[in-house]
């Protein structure tokens, strides 16, 4: 029974982080991120890849999101090209993802130790998430949520495809992050588990202290709650999106190299831990971090349980877990009118 | 008839594909996909396009339909047209149970919701001994006509694309008419269609439920095409193509859909065959081009390609005008009509620590104009919305003829017969003058969504927008009535929010700025025509901040500020009151 509850809680763990980083996404820009999934594996298996002394395909992506990033920032800003302009986004487009890679295929043959690989896996999801924003989304800012979110369909299916493409079908596992463990009565932890509590907790602190205490959280925030009056007061939108992209794809990353060392993932698990972030993150209303990261440990117990006592019926248990959630939501539902398109 | 003719000319140029000499099997094959894919993709563009509900989950519905012909007919041996209503009855009777839960949530949640119930559903079906878990059910019968057998993609596909056809224009039917204007409706929000009477949360369930049935027909279709079934085209990545198609073809559109299916269809069929041809075979590249296209078909043209196209053809379908000698019924009302209408007795609201509305009476009586003024802020649109029941009391009691209706639904109110208009206007954009208006008779028909679809409601129909264009004639905007409403002025707007009230036959207008953004000349004649209003027996509650409008033309006026009653008199007392003058202007030093 115990052991069921901690499995869950170290699924759970990972939840709330992806809940978290979708809440943070729609909160900033109402986009619902289901490529957040492909974070996951893109962390997850280019992690294990430089662990294997191969290079990632991602970084290529990466540069090729790069150059499109900085034909589009051209265009966008045609009628007002001045050296500034476009020395910011060659260095941002340009020389940001060239480095990444140049860093990542020389250390790539020479088996780096797990930080550098770590830090290495995370900059280039970094990158891929920032230009990601910026070609897909920063154009269609201004449509209605269902527009998002249909183009953020689009970017999952083009990013999973991609993904195949890199790490093919089948699936890796990364090297852990430390070897110790511990028995603690009748539990057993690893460093594993441990660095996924604390990953986890670090980042629920950090958000929190981010969006209260910084002035570019209370901007992301204030771009979150209108974007135009944002603008008036001077934030830059578009730059608030790229940095909930950023952060989002820097989260999901960390999700993957946690968890890939405990368990295999192929290039489309992503959409499915994805997807128990997000149940996570509607039971928490998109809107509470703390409530999502509950409701996250809840999912991955419940998880754990079903697939002990249950296991054929494991998904279709935590898929079926919303429903519940949603009948509450409508029924306290207040009638608010919403101004739509 | 020139409004059928393309439509007409459409099926035969369908009837005729197969019977081209040469025509290779394989395309036959890829028409059959295309309009078991348009089937589904109608229901969308109904649910999502037009009433705003998206939803992920409509694979799952075709899943329904699928798995209920596939075990009635290999399990139990029923024939497979008796298991249509079947496959039918069941994935409406699914989209009953999940509607209740989902159709009632708000924005992004349902979209959400769809795509966790989806998923689900696929899992469920994958797991499930009875429908053969993974692999799923083989050797279904085909459909066969007494000794035809529906065996070859050629056979099946007449009965595909008669279905298609008859939905397509089922559809239309269904969206021009009473029902569908409720409909087209709710994507605005429900408070202007509720104060009309619409049943929201109904009307909901019922495109829901329609788009469910449709989908769960297309199930049906491919169970029977395929000979077997399986849980993967009932899976996300499905649910998440067919809304594909509904934006593609052009989410508001019922052609959208059909369009949009073979788009998509052709497309991922090309990619298929040629991607592995140009980048020498690695992987998925169809679903990474399939992406791309898709974000950049968005951010390129995100209304879709039906409606890009329409413009460019040279039809222009010339609207009927409706046929003003036919009346319309009035509404049933009290025969004995008091001379109090509606009587407010320390009406409250409160919003957490903030009072809105503080013990506010006053009265209106039968022929009579009142204005309820006051500076911003002072509650005003508040009261209305008590009335109206768009918001509930704290407090105090509010009636109608003796009727008590303070917490009554908005569409309670309206049969009463109080209509409204709003302060920030609420009419569809889209929809014409005449349609926007006639969503104001809409509790003065009766014809329900399966009479529209069969066309039994026509003459309920020419009624109500009989009697709709008599309003709108009324209002003086007859030259705009064929207009898209969002192409009006916003004076132009408020004047057809009157024409809509007035069509609910109402015995007190509620209008809440009407003279905003109307010009002198415009304002006179709204005056003029209130004036006779009231002459004809109506009560006028309004709320105006031009005084010089209010004042010649209110008969009695309340003042409020910050939520209570500081006065109520006749203009010329009103305009000598003090705390009146202390409240607009401020005291002297």
């Amino acid at each position: 029974m115990l052991f069921l509850l901690q499995d869950g809680i170290t699924n759970g763990a990972i939840y709330a982080l992806l809940g978290l980083a979708l809440v943070l996404v729609f909160g900033v820009t109402r986009v619902i991120l289901i490529p957040q999934g492909e974070f996951v594996t893109y962390g997850a298996l280019t992690y294990a890849s430089l662990s294997s002394g191969q290079m990632p395909g991602t970084a290529r992506l990466a540069v090729a999101m790069g150059i499109v990033a900085f034909g589009l920032d051209l265009f966008a800003g045609r009628k007002s090209l001045n050296r500034r302009l476009i020395g910011r986004a060659f260095l941002v487009n340009i020389m940001l993802p060239v480095v990444i890679f140049a860093l990542t295929s020389w250390f790539a043959t020479r088996h780096a130790p797990i930080a550098v690989n770590i830090a290495l896996s995370l900059l280039i999801v970094a990158a891929i998430g920032l230009f990601l924003y910026r070609i897909a989304f920063q154009p269609i800012a201004h449509t209605s949520v269902l527009v998002l979110l249909i183009a953020s369909v689009g970017c999952h299916l083009a990013l999973q495809g991609f993904g195949l493409v890199f790490f093919g079908a089948e699936g890796q596992r990364g090297p852990a992050l430390s070897d110790a463990a511990f028995t603690a009565g009748p539990l057993r932890f690893t460093g594993q588990s441990i660095a996924v509590y604390a990953v986890t907790a670090a980042f629920i602190v950090g958000l929190w202290l981010f969006f209260g205490f910084t002035l570019y959280g209370k901007a992301l925030r204030a771009t979150a709650v209108n974007r135009l009056g944002a603008r008036l007061v001077g934030i830059r939108t578009s730059l608030s999106g790229q940095i909930a992209f950023l952060l989002a794809s820097v989260i999901g990353a960390i999700s993957g190299i946690l968890i890939v060392p405990i368990t295999t993932l192929y290039y489309d698990t992503g959409f499915l831990i994805g997807l128990k972030g997000f149940i996570a993150a509607i039971i928490g209303g998109l809107v509470s971090y703390p409530l999502t990261a509950l409701a996250a440990l809840v999912v991955g117990t419940v998880e754990a349980f079903s697939s002990f006592y249950a296991s054929n019926f494991k998904e279709v248990i935590v898929f079926f877990l919303i429903l519940p959630v949603l009948v509450l939501r409508s029924l306290a539902a207040p009638a608010v009118e919403e101004e739509k398109d | 008839m020139t409004q059928r003719l393309p439509i007409v000319v459409f099926a035969l140029v369908m009837a005729a594909i197969p019977f081209i000499p040469g025509m290779p099997p394989f395309w036959i094959v890829l028409l059959d996909n295309i309009g078991l894919a348009a089937l589904v993709a109608m229901g969308l563009v109904l649910l999502t396009g037009v009433g705003g509900l998206t939803s992920f989950g409509q694979a799952a519905f075709c899943g329904f339909g699928a798995y209920t012909t596939a075990v009635l007919t290999t399990a139990y041996g029923v024939s497979p047209w008796l298991t249509l209503p079947a496959s039918l009855l069941v994935s409406g009777i699914a989209a009953v149970v999940l509607g209740i839960v989902t159709v009632r949530l708000s924005g992004h949640y349902l979209p959400l919701g769809t795509i966790a119930w989806g998923i689900g559903l696929f899992y469920l079906f994958s797991k499930l001994e009875f429908l053969g878990r993974n692999d799923g059910i083989s050797g279904i019968p085909p459909l066969a006509i007494g000794s035809l057998r529906m065996l070859d993609p050629g056979t099946i596909y007449f009965a595909i694309w008669t279905a298609v056809l008859l939905c397509a224009l089922l559809t239309t039917n269904l969206l021009d008419s009473r029902t569908g204007r409720a409909i087209r409706a709710l994507r605005r929000g429900h408070i202007a269609a509720e104060a009309f009477g619409v049943q929201t949360p109904r009307a909901k369930l019922l495109v829901f439920i329609y788009a469910a049935v449709l989908a769960g027909l297309s199930g049906w279709f491919y169970a029977h095409f395929q000979r077997a079934a399986n849980p993967t085209p009932f899976g996300a990545q499905a649910g998440i193509e067919y809304l594909f198609i509904a934006v593609v073809g052009g989410a508001g559109y019922v052609w959208g859909g059909v369009l949009g299916a073979a788009i998509v269809v052709i497309l991922k069929e090309i990619l298929q065959s040629y991607l592995p041809y140009i980048f020498h075979g690695e992987g998925q590249l169809e679903t990474i081009v399939f992406g791309i296209l898709l974000v950049a078909l968005l951010q390129l043209a995100p209304t879709g390609v039906w409606p890009w196209l329409v413009a460019r053809l040279p039809l222009r379908p010339d609207r009927k005008r409706p046929d003003t000698s036919l009346v319309l019924a009035a509404r049933p009302r009290a025969k004995a009509s008091p001379d109090v209408l509606l009587q407010i007795d320390h009406a409250r609201k409160q919003f957490g620590g903030v009072i809105a509305v503080n013990d506010v009476s006053f009265d209106v009586q039968a022929r009579e104009i009142v204005a309820l003024i006051g500076p911003n802020g002072a509650g005003k649109s508040t009261t209305f919305n008590l009335i109206t029941g768009v918001l509930s009391s704290s407090g105090g009691t509010i009636s109608m003829l003796g009727r008590n209706i303070d917490n009554a639904p908005p569409q309670q109110v309206a049969k009463l017969g109080i209509a409204r208009t709003f302060q920030h206007v609420k009419l569809v954009p889209d929809m014409s003058v005449l349609e926007n208006v006639a969503i104001g008779a809409h509790l003065r028909g009766r014809a329900g969504a399966i009479a529209s679809m069969f066309r039994l409601d026509r003459s309920d129909e020419a009624k109500l927008l009989a009697e709709a264009a008599r309003q709108i004639e009324r209002v003086g905007l007859a030259d705009q009535i064929d207009a898209l409403a969002g192409s009006l002025s916003l004076g132009q707007q408020r004047i057809v929010e009157i024409a809509r009230a007035l069509c609910v036959d109402p015995i007190l207008l509620l209008l809440d700025e009407p003279a905003a953004g109307l010009r002198h000349m415009e304002k006179q004649r709204l005056a003029s025509l209130l004036r006779q209003l009231r002459d004809g027996g109506m009560s006028v509650l309004l709320v105006e901040h031009d005084m010089g409008f209010v004042m010649d033309l209110a008969d009695r006026i309340v003042v409020l500020d910050f939520g209570t009653k500081i006065a109520e008199g006749t203009p010329q007392a009103i305009k000598n009151n003090p705390d009146v003058i202390k409240a607009y202007l401020g005291t002297v030093a």
